[in-house]
């Protein structure tokens, strides 16, 4: 396996970094500061409801792939085995149950303070409940408020759904929080925080369409990931958000109107042959590796569902100001994996369309079976619809046993020689025609 | 009274007849009749009871039929039994069928509906969303909205009517039936050897693809048998055997448990049928309202759902002392995440009051059990000899 260069970084990717590097250095602060800790999930977060308390919010899920992509992950999944987890389940709970055993250090360095509050609000994949669950043990007598989000089994989010998450955001989420905080929820400041939320949903929404262009200045998958980072995590509904959308905004744009490709960690991709739609999410061990062959081969992921796992804006919805817990609801139930699977194999299938992809790719993961379950059947259903060629990989979150390097290459490649057949038929048959 | 060797007899044919032949003639029988599927673990069959239904459960195919066209669907890494279930999709198993229901247990099975749905197969397909919160005028409200999801799905196709009186006779029929399930769990805790761990799993499987007055009729009768002596007892420990809700273990591993010296005290194989505990009140003006009750204060402790305040561990625990069982067999299909995320916890609660226990993993179709066999036997063995 050939060893990748160091990455090359846009001034984006700095502020991002920056921004990142505060929030661990606040949140090693936190016996000074006082601030409180809330612990909760990157899908279905409630992220400006945090904020608006002053309260910090900590993503176990972020840990668990910043171990695997530290290459830390591997031996905290060990530490969860020996407690009697089994091969089987969640690598991302393992992976994140390990790092508490271990001292709980962040990608900075510093230990992550322990939560003040264990918020659950889980949207999308039942195990997020058994994780906390988990937690709850882990960390005896904190608080813990739960918010279920119903899922949308019938293709819709109901009024009725909507009135059941706020009922129990005003009557059982928020008082533990006020709690916690020792303080009253300010509602025009959350407000506030949702026009802000949606001003930087604006701003990725118009960046990830950006890949709709030939060649698409960005990759919607790999770089996606970077992209989503602020806006799923702990900055949604801050100034900071807005200032680093709008700066990679700038970013994109000036690189569309160059007609440049994606920056890879090795560059500037300088010839676009495939346009892909990936579908689950990526492997963290091997993150690199993974993209390389991607570009290596020319190709540009044009759309994924992965970065739709925290929001999926391009459908319209945004946080709203005028109806903040309402929308905090909406946006639960919004989210890709809490979509059902006609619901997902139809944005699945636009997305091919409007991006006007030459293939569609599943990396399944062996950990998540939220995503996993059913992607086989998705594969035939957007192949019969669609008639593009369809790829079928499997990897795993941050267990580095199940990412098999020579496997997924070898496949990738046959898949990729597949789509170069298929181009070279469709242009003969064009020139025919 | 039929002899007790003919009802075990039918019953092992009805639990694992995979045509659902039984179910599809009750439903010939008579117009306005519909079968409507569940897969694990607790449905309130008591509303389609009453809307002159039958709820058959589906458990998957165990290792009674070869899956070809449903491996075809899955990974590797995701449990087996919705393999066998989309196996009888693709057959012609569940062609009767007039809709599913996929209660909230996990992801593989949420996501089964989708596929359910994707193929069109029955007239309705429901995922079933367990509220997570246990207040009534929250979690209770939004439970009461799921239920009649599924009421109007079997409204819309033989137009039934409900009323509070054919509902409260429903549910009076289902506390029977649980109340003669615990008399058999109850009178096997004092006389294990009287009724096999596999016989009383056929007998409860049974009761799954049978219309419940039939079955209340057998649990009767294999009562009235039990209480004459029959079987010889033998030196065997007792144990209670957790983990097994959702995907079946095969016949031959719980026959292999019970030979390896383990009496099977308590288990949650059929954990849907004593999901409630104790009786839902059968004479109100609100029966509807007395199952979102039930459901909200008198569920059993299961791995699907959310246990902070009512935790699982120290209910396993009581379990195995009302039982006077000895040990605990955590029995998990394999890629079970809810069930295997339990266990290191409940393991640690037993490790801490005493209660030894060991755990193994299995498929629906493992055909293989002298490993779990010695395990279980020298399990047996350790607790008969230094406990």
């Amino acid at each position: 396996m050939a060893n990748p260069r160091e990455a090359i970084k846009e001034d984006s990717m700095i502020l991002q970094k920056e921004m990142l590097a505060n929030l661990f250095k606040e949140l090693g602060n936190t016996k000074e500061t006082g601030k409180k800790v809330v612990y909760t999930f990157v899908p279905g977060n409630l992220t400006e409801l945090i904020l608006s308390f002053d309260m910090l919010p900590v993503y176990p899920e972020i840990n668990a792939l910043q171990s695997g992509m530290r290459k830390k992950s591997a031996a905290y999944i060990r530490e969860a085995e020996k407690l009697g987890f089994s091969e089987d389940v969640c690598t991302y709970v393992k992976c994140d149950i390990g790092m508490m055993l271990n001292g709980n250090i962040g990608p900075t360095g510093e230990s992550i303070p322990p939560p003040d509050l264990l918020l659950l609000s889980y949207t999308g994949c039942f195990t997020f409940m058994k994780w906390f669950e988990n937690l709850e043990r882990l960390y005896p007598g904190v608080p813990i408020a739960m918010l279920h989000t119903p899922y949308q089994e019938d293709g819709q989010i109901t009024s009725d759904q909507v009135e059941y998450m706020v009922k129990q955001l005003k009557e059982e989420v928020i008082p533990k929080m006020e709690m916690v905080a020792g303080k009253k929820l300010d509602m025009q400041r959350l407000s506030n925080m949702m026009s802000k939320s949606a001003e930087a949903e604006d701003l990725l929404v118009k960046i990830l369409e950006t890949a709709k262009n030939k060649p698409s200045p960005i990759d919607a998958y790999f770089a996606g990931v970077y992209y989503i980072g602020p806006i799923f995590t702990a900055f949604r509904g801050t100034d900071e958000a807005v200032n680093y959308y709008k700066e990679l905004y700038k970013e994109v744009e000036q690189r569309l109107k160059l007609g440049l490709g994606p920056i890879t960690p090795e560059g500037e991709l300088k010839e676009e042959k495939f346009r892909l739609v990936v579908e689950g999410p990526p492997n963290w061990t091997n993150f690199r590796e993974f993209w390389k062959i991607f570009y290596d081969m020319g190709a540009v992921i044009v759309a994924s569902s992965y970065t739709k796992v925290g929001g999926v804006y391009d459908l319209g919805f945004r946080h709203n100001p005028n109806e903040p817990l309402e929308s905090l609801a909406k946006y639960c139930m919004g989210c890709y994996t809490n979509m059902n699977l006609p619901q997902r194999v139809n944005f699945l299938a636009d997305y091919i369309k409007d991006y006007q992809a030459d293939g569609f790719l599943i990396n399944s993961i062996k950990s998540c079976n939220s995503f996993s379950a059913g992607q086989l059947m998705m594969m035939r259903e957007i192949e019969k619809r669609m008639e593009v060629p369809v790829g079928f990989i499997e990897s795993d979150l941050v267990d580095p046993r199940y990412f098999s390097y020579a496997n997924i290459k070898n496949r990738l490649e046959s898949y990729f020689q597949m789509l170069e057949q298929r181009k070279i038929i469709m242009t003969q048959e064009a020139e025919t025609a | 009274m039929r002899q007790l060797n003919e009802i075990l007899e039918e019953c092992s044919v009805q639990a694992f007849d995979l045509q659902f032949n039984k179910a599809r003639s009750w439903k010939q029988e008579s117009d306005g009749r519909v079968l409507v599927g569940y897969l694990p673990i607790y449905f309130p069959r008591e509303i389609v009871h009453a809307l002159n239904g039958l709820a058959v459960g589906i458990l998957g195919t165990g290792d009674r039929k070869q899956i070809i066209k449903g491996d075809a669907y899955y990974q590797s890494y995701i449990c087996h039994l919705p393999r066998g279930i989309v196996e009888m999709a693709l057959d012609s198993s569940l062609l009767e069928f007039d809709g599913f229901i996929f209660p909230a247990i996990c992801d593989c099975i949420r996501n089964l509906s989708g596929m359910f749905k994707l193929a069109d197969k029955g007239k309705f397909q429901r995922y079933f969303d367990y509220p997570q919160n246990f207040n009534p005028t929250i979690g209770g409200r939004f439970y009461r909205h799921e239920i009649q999801k599924i009421i109007d799905d079997i409204q819309s196709i033989n137009g039934a009517t409900l009323d509070f009186e054919k509902l409260n006779h429903s549910i009076g029929l289902f506390n029977k039936n649980r109340q003669l399930i615990e008399e058999i769990y109850n009178i096997r805790q004092e006389y294990p050897w009287r009724l096999s761990a596999v016989d009383t799993y056929h007998i409860l499987r049974a009761g799954l693809v049978i219309p419940v007055e039939e079955h209340n009729k057998i649990l009767e009768d294999v009562i009235a048998h039990l209480h004459e002596e029959r079987g010889e007892p033998v030196d065997n420990i007792r144990v209670v055997i957790t983990g097994s809700f959702c995907e079946q273990p095969p016949v031959g591993l719980i026959k292999s448990i019970e030979m390896a010296g383990c009496y099977i005290v308590d288990d949650d194989y059929m954990l849907g049928s004593r999901w409630i505990q104790g009786d839902v009140p059968d004479n109100t003006d609100d029966p509807l309202g007395a199952l979102v009750n039930a459901f909200l204060t008198q569920s059993t402790f299961s791995s699907a759902i959310y246990d902070i305040d009512n935790s699982k561990g120290r209910k396993l625990v009581e379990r195995v002392k009302s039982r006077n069982a000895e040990g605990v067999i955590f029995s998990a299909a394999s890629f079970c995440d809810p069930a295997l995320l339990d266990r290191p916890d409940l393991q640690k609660v037993c490790d801490a009051s005493g209660i030894p226990n060991i755990n193994f993993q299995y498929h629906e179709n493992t055909g293989q059990f002298k490993v779990i066999k010695e395990q279980a036997g020298t399990f047996s063995d350790s607790i008969k000899l230094w406990a």
